[in-house]
């Protein structure tokens, strides 16, 4: 089984890459780019049976900075 | 006075660290990050900077769940010292010892030059040896120092006087301006700059001297 967890900055968290990432599009010209938020999709391969519950708490160990970052977990 | 320096692979300020603390009168040990156990008797642990673990999935995250750094967090709960230099730094919030965390640089550069650094406590072992609101010239060489914190953690660090510097002029988007904080209980210190860089005449100035010498010093007399 898979595992696929997202990791995104918190909403209120600048995210100067995603701002330089929207500069860009500007620049290419892509009009209408009203923001820009990057983040992380990390892909797990798993012993079958492994709990959701396990992977949450692998996102707050260490996947994941929950100071600023949120997480969202999506088994495949 | 016994100090102890990690050692993480990529790792790249340790020796510049442990000649600082050395210069200073500590007796310094080199502790690999695979250890289980600091060495008996340490008094401050230094985590020094650099890129350990090639700052893979965040800087700092993976140095943090090193052997090692579960002794750096159980000295520290013992009440132990401890001093994060820029990658350091970034490990100590990682452990979760100091609050917060850093973020790549809103200019998204990698800064490296000397920066005007002003002392806003000199209530700790670290910058006893300063006054408030002297400035240093501190080097400077990070890509992620960018300082985040939430308001009700902004007020207690200001509150309790935990903000140990300010940068005179922010290079990094660093919140409030903010070089270095200390734990609540004032014996952990982290901060972005590198006073171990400006420790020699070589250095090309020695204003990070005092911190290690008032630390050493400090900890000469427990």
């Amino acid at each position: 089984m898979k595992a696929r967890v997202h990791v995104m900055l918190k909403n209120g968290v600048l995210d100067p890459q995603g701002e330089a990432v929207k500069h860009a599009l500007g620049t290419l010209g892509f009009d209408g780019v009203e923001g820009v938020r990057q983040g992380k999709v990390i892909e797990l391969d798993l012993a079958d049976g492994t709990s959701e519950a396990t992977v949450t708490e692998m996102c707050e160990k260490l996947l994941a900075n929950t100071v600023i970052e949120s997480y969202s977990v999506e088994l495949v | 006075m016994r100090a102890a320096v990690l050692v993480f692979p990529g790792s790249n300020c340790d020796r510049d660290m442990a000649v600082a603390l050395k210069a200073a009168g500590a007796e310094v040990q080199m502790v690999w990050h695979k250890d289980a156990d600091l060495p008996a008797g340490v008094d401050v642990v230094a985590v020094p900077g650099g890129f350990s673990f090639g700052d893979y999935l965040r800087c700092g995250a993976i140095a943090a769940q090193s052997p090692i750094c579960k002794a750096l967090v159980a000295h520290v709960e013992r009440g132990g010292y401890a001093l994060g230099v820029c990658n350091g730094f970034q490990v100590l919030t990682e452990t979760g010892l100091l609050p917060g965390a850093l973020m790549r640089n809103a200019g998204l550069k990698f800064v490296c030059k000397s920066i005007g650094l002003e002392v806003v406590t000199s209530a700790s072992a670290f910058t006893e040896g300063y006054n408030a609101g002297d400035v240093l010239s501190i080097p400077v060489a990070h890509h992620d120092g960018n300082y985040v914190a939430d308001e009700a953690t902004l007020a207690q660090l200001r509150d309790q006087d935990r903000v140990a510097f300010h940068y005179t002029e922010n290079p990094n988007g660093s919140t409030a301006d903010i070089a270095g904080i200390l734990s609540e209980n004032r014996r952990v210190l982290g901060m972005m700059p590198h006073p171990e860089r400006a420790v020699d005449a070589a250095h090309g100035g020695t204003d990070g001297q005092a911190l290690f010498r008032t630390l050493v010093g400090q900890l000469e007399n427990v």
